[in-house]
Order: structure tokens, then sequence, then C-alpha cells
């Protein structure tokens, strides 16, 4: 028995270490492709599935600021294989030399791609030879529908006279407002608002657009680029001017804590910017063929139309849409109609010297120094 | 032979962990601005050393002198870290008394609760006073539940806010120090100046804080020097109003992307902060001597 018993744990013993090498070796064999990606930003299934289908393992990390993004990338050996920047950050890391061109051949679905997001996204990286687009959406507010109808019963939602008009933000001061803490996103957006030129570098414009938010500053309670959703979900503020899926995540997060607050997107009438989130492979990234294989899954139209669907984000495949939840694809704040469309603009990248003056700008706006 | 190594090793650890870094940090506030990989112009090359340094100048040095910006940003940075040094103390001082005068045998465990706080994050510790203080918050509905306010305060996004937090996050490093020092005076002394006829806050002015006063000083110094360069608290809990140097760091690194204009305001920051530094380390200096 006794003996019998110890052969027996031999063996397994044995078969343990055979199952461990074999595993080490499938290990040190098995491929993998790190992404890094923004928070919240995909339906975590689409991983597992794509790690099923190709049996490569996905390293999955994520950022939540270009600026983070973008100083991983200057300082170089990031590591990662396939990153998502946003249009104009990716053309000036396309001129500074961070991406590597796709190779098509290993791309087979992109003919999927929605030519109107690939003819604008061209201007940050002409023939898109360097990216292809993930997701899509535009800069708006979001409201607290009671707060605002309480405050201001007769203005219209749909204009960012809501906002940029003294009189109207002075009323929603006690129910508070915050604006995101990014010159890029915001002054572009009064220029439009003003009839300017939204990507005018003229240091007179930009200061015109500096005025209106001077003139509400006093009623803004704080600039900052992530605190608002929480802050709309949770009633701590009634207006802000952010991201479109930012603000529906808060929508749908007030809707899931049944807390009696109802929150919308409105993408104002007068016309806004249409930002682009690019799927782009570093010129150092360890895993290159991998890097591919990810991207052409990401742009099959099932799969893509679930990140869609999990995310409430327009997506850059047109061939998609047919798998994409009526509820989004009908609502106008993620897919807009044809003629929004064309009053949504593409913000150009600044130049470091214009981007010095317009930081400089928006701190004095924000600080007041 | 030992000798020398235990000398070494600090020295080597300042070597590699300080004087190195800085003196990259240095180098990259004298260099330009660029669109590569560095963002900065010129990157060190063995070939060509005087091209090298013969394109390296203090322009960003004079640039964020001649922007009110930068010294504005210093100076408020300076003087919310003064005022929350001070604050620190007056709320540490009387703990860390209690502190030393509890039963021996209690003391273990007090000095135990202030440290507790260090095993939660202190993100997440700085996140909870978002909580705490926000209009809808547990502060607010506890003061109106009380009847004490009608309408919620604005303490959040406020400078309030950053003093409270920086308060709170700093009060540790007040109290233990400020304990080390009240704990070792002899209580004799104190009962010497009772039987000499001399009431209580008199001897605590005359005995108890002189003899504290190493403590008061390690204190502040450990609040003042970190909190002059904080960069999270007034990030999440100050308003757009608040102005500190860490934050006008962390613009010119992360939203201009020019490496070298952030790099020379670091510079600037460690100049500024060189003085207490050097006064700290004299403090410390003179303790040991005092102990010897």
């Amino acid at each position: 028995m006794t003996y019998s018993g110890n052969k027996r744990g031999t063996l397994a013993g044995s078969l343990t270490l055979a199952t461990m090498l074999a595993c080490g070796v499938a290990m040190a064999d098995q491929k993998e492709v790190r992404v890094y990606n923004w928070s919240d930003y995909i339906d975590e299934e689409i991983l597992t599935e794509f790690t099923k289908e190709t049996g490569i393992k996905v390293v999955y990390d994520v950022f939540d600021s270009n600026e983070i993004l973008e100083t991983k990338l200057l300082a170089g050996g990031s590591g990662y294989d396939v990153v998502v920047p946003t249009g104009q950050f990716l053309a000036r890391q396309i001129q500074a030399g961070v991406f590597q061109k796709l190779d098509k051949s290993k791309l087979p679905n992109i003919s999927n791609m929605w030519p109107e997001v690939s003819n604008r996204v061209a201007v940050y990286d002409p023939g898109n030879e360097y990216a292809v687009d993930y997701m899509w959406g535009t800069t708006g507010l979001g409201y607290n529908e009671a707060k605002i109808k309480e405050r201001l019963p007769d203005v219209p939602t749909d204009s960012f006279d809501l906002l940029f008009k003294p009189e109207n933000a002075a009323k929603l001061k006690d129910c508070g407002i915050m604006v995101l803490d990014s010159a890029t996103d915001v002054l572009p957006v009064i220029l439009q608002y003003l009839g300017l030129d939204p990507n005018s570098k003229a240091q007179a414009d930009l200061e015109k657009a500096a005025a209106v938010l001077e003139a509400i500053r006093p009623n803004i309670q704080k600039f900052h680029s992530s605190e608002y959703i929480n802050a709309l979900a949770n009633g701590d503020i009634c207006i802000a001017f952010g991201w479109s899926g930012d603000i529906l995540q808060a929508a749908s997060r007030a809707e899931e804590a049944k807390n009696g607050h109802t929150i919308h997107y409105s993408l104002p009438k007068e016309g806004t910017q249409m930002w682009f989130d690019m799927l782009a492979v570093p010129k150092d990234a360890p895993h290159v063929e991998e890097a591919h294989a990810f991207i052409n899954f990401l742009m099959k139209p099932e799969v893509i139309a679930k990140a869609s669907n999990y995310i409430s984000y327009a997506n850059g495949n047109l061939a998609s849409q047919k798998f994409i939840d009526e509820s989004i694809l009908k609502d106008g704040a993620i897919y807009p109609d044809e003629a929004t469309l064309k009053k949504l603009f593409v913000l150009l990248p600044y130049d470091a010297k214009t981007q010095r003056s317009v930081t400089r700008l928006w701190t004095k706006i924000v600080t007041g120094q | 032979m030992r000798r020398w190594f235990v000398i070494l090793v600090p020295y080597l650890w300042l070597l590699v962990f300080f004087l190195i870094p800085f003196f990259i940090v240095f180098k990259i506030s004298l260099s330009d601005i660029a669109t590569a990989i560095p963002p900065y112009t010129p990157t060190f090359s063995i070939t060509d050393i005087g091209g090298f340094f013969s394109q390296l100048d203090f322009e960003n040095y004079t640039f964020i002198f001649q922007d009110s910006l930068y010294i504005g940003a210093y100076f408020s940075a300076l003087k919310i870290a003064f005022f929350s040094t001070i604050l620190t103390l007056l709320i540490a001082y009387p703990i860390a008394y209690g502190m030393a005068r509890a039963p021996r045998e209690w003391q273990p465990t007090l000095v135990m609760l202030v440290i507790l706080p260090f095993w939660t994050s202190f993100l997440i510790r700085v996140y909870a006073w978002i909580g705490i203080l926000k209009k809808e918050g547990l502060l607010n509905l506890f003061l109106m539940n009380l009847g004490l306010i009608s309408e919620p305060l604005t303490i959040m996004n406020t400078n309030t806010a950053v003093y409270i937090g920086i308060v709170y996050s700093y009060l540790p490093f007040m109290i233990l120090p400020l304990y080390a020092s009240l704990e070792k005076i002899n209580p004799a002394l104190l009962e010497a100046a009772a039987d000499l006829g001399s009431p209580p806050w008199k001897s605590f002015w005359q005995v108890t804080f002189p003899l504290s006063i190493p403590g008061v000083l390690a204190g502040c110094f450990l609040v003042f020097i970190p909190a002059t360069g904080e960069f999270v608290i007034p990030d999440l809990l100050g308003g757009s109003e608040t102005l500190m140097i860490g934050k006008t760091l962390w613009n010119e690194f992360f939203n201009n992307r020019d490496w070298p204009v952030s790099s020379a305001v670091a510079v600037v920051l460690l100049l500024v902060l060189v003085v207490p530094i050097v006064l700290f380390q004299r403090n410390q200096e003179k303790q040991r001597e005092a102990g010897r």
C-alpha cells in the first residue's frame, strides 16, 4: 500500500512537473499584445474573445488623459503595442516620429471603415497611414433637466447661450457649473460660437474667446476634465461643458443610482468640436504583428458595435452600424444627423508657440493671473 | 575599511538618487523644446560634446522670471504652505502633548493610532475629503441637520479645502516629532517649577515649550517643505483660483509639453526650498550634538 501510494505520488509529481514545464514553454511562446487605452472605454468581453480567436494574450492598461499618454510616448520605450491618442495629439506625435506606418495588408477589415470619419481624420494623419479611428464624439453641454428647468424655464438647451450668456450663467451659479480644464477643447468651440474660425491662431480672436469665458468666470465652480462626471451624476452641479461620452456616462450613472437626477447631453446647434480617438502602433512596439491583429479584430463590424453598445460612443466603422443598438444609433447626441454633422469642425494641432500662448491665456482665465 | 563602507553607502545613495537625477533635470532646463523623442534638444552625444554644450543656455530661466505667473505661483505656494504649517502646529501640539502626558502603557497605542491612516492610500484619503466637504456632503448634511446653517457651505473647490487637506494629510508628520521631544521632558522639572510657585501655564511657557522647540522645528520643516510642492491636494480639493507651483509645473510638463521650462521651474523650486532644507539640517545636527 505504502509503496504503491508512494509510487502514485511520484507519478503525480512528475506529471505536475511536466505540466509546469509545458506551461512554461507555452507561456514563453504565448503571443501577447499590450494595449494602452482610455479608462472605461471597452467591453472587456471583447478582449477575451480576441484571445479565444487568436490565442494572443491581451495586457490591457488604461489612462485618463492625452497628456499622460503623450508624456509616456515622448519619453520613449513605453512598451505598448497599441495606443489610443486623440486626433490633434496623434498629429503632433506622428511629427515627433512616435508611430510606425500601419501595414494595410494585415488589416483587411479596414474596408469596413466610414469614409466620413476617415476623411476627417486625414487632417491629422494624411492618407490614413498611421492610425484608424476607434471612437469619436463631440464636446457639448451636459445638464440636469429639473434644475435647469427650474432656473431657466424659457432658455432652449440646444444652444451654447445656455452657458455662455452671462445672465444665464449667473442663474446657474448656485446649482454649480463645471468646464473642461483644457484650453484646446474649450477655446475653439467658443470661437465657433462667436462665428470665428475655430482653428484661428490669431491672438485677437483667442482673446475674444477668452473674454466670453471671463464674463462667466465668477459663476464657474471649477475647471476640471473628469470630476464633472460624478458631480453631474450626483447632482452636485447642474451643468457641465464636457465630452459627449463622459456626459452620457454621467447620465447612465444617475439612472442606475435612481437618485432622481436626469442628465442629458446637448449637442448645441452652433456646432462644436468633433474629436477622434485613434488606434496607432508606436515605432518601438515589441509586438507589431499582434498589434495589427488586434486592430484588425477591432475593425470587425460586430466587435466594434459591441464596444459602442457598451460605452455609448459612436465609432468610425460604417459596416458596424447595423449591429448597433437602435437607442444609440438613433440618438442624435451620439450619431448626429447629416445637417448637424456638417456643423461639426475638426481641430488642428497648435504649434509649440501658439500652444504656449493659448495655455498662458487659459491660466489667466482659470486662475485670474 | 568597514567604516569607509558605512560612510560610502549614504553618499552613494544621494549620488544615485539625488545628485544625478538633479543634473539630468538641470541639463534639460538648459535645452530647447522640440517635436521629437525626447521632446527637447540637444540630446547628449559623446561624439559632439562641444556642440552639445554650446547649445545650452539659460533662456528658460529668463522666461520664467519675466512672466508674473511663475513668481505668483511660487509665492502663493509658499503662502499656503506657511499658513498650513502654522495651522498644523496649532492642532498637533495639544494632541502630542496629550499623548506625552497619557499613561505610559497607552502611549504605544496612541502612536499607532497616529500612524494608522498611512495604511490607506494617500490619494483615497484625499478623495474621501471630497465626500465630506462637497455641497451635498457629510459635513453640510450634519451641520444642516443640527440647524447650525440653513444653506450648505461652499468649502469644496476653495482654498479652505486645500488648507483642510494639507493640515489633515501632514498632521502625523507634525505630531510624531513633537511627541518625541515632549515625551523626553523629565516630569521632575515641572514638579520643581510647581514647588517654586510657578502656576501651570507659566511652567508650560517657561519649561515645557522651550524644551519642545527642536520637535516644533522638525515638525514644521517636515510639513512646510513637501506642502510647498504639493500637487494632488490643490488639484483635487482646490478650486480654479488655487494657484500653486506644483500645478503650474504639471501644466508646463503635460499641457505645454515643455520639458525644458518645467525643468527650470523645478530647479528654481528646489533653490527656493534649499533655505528651509539647510535650516532643517542644522536643526537636526544641533539636536544630535545636544543629545550626545
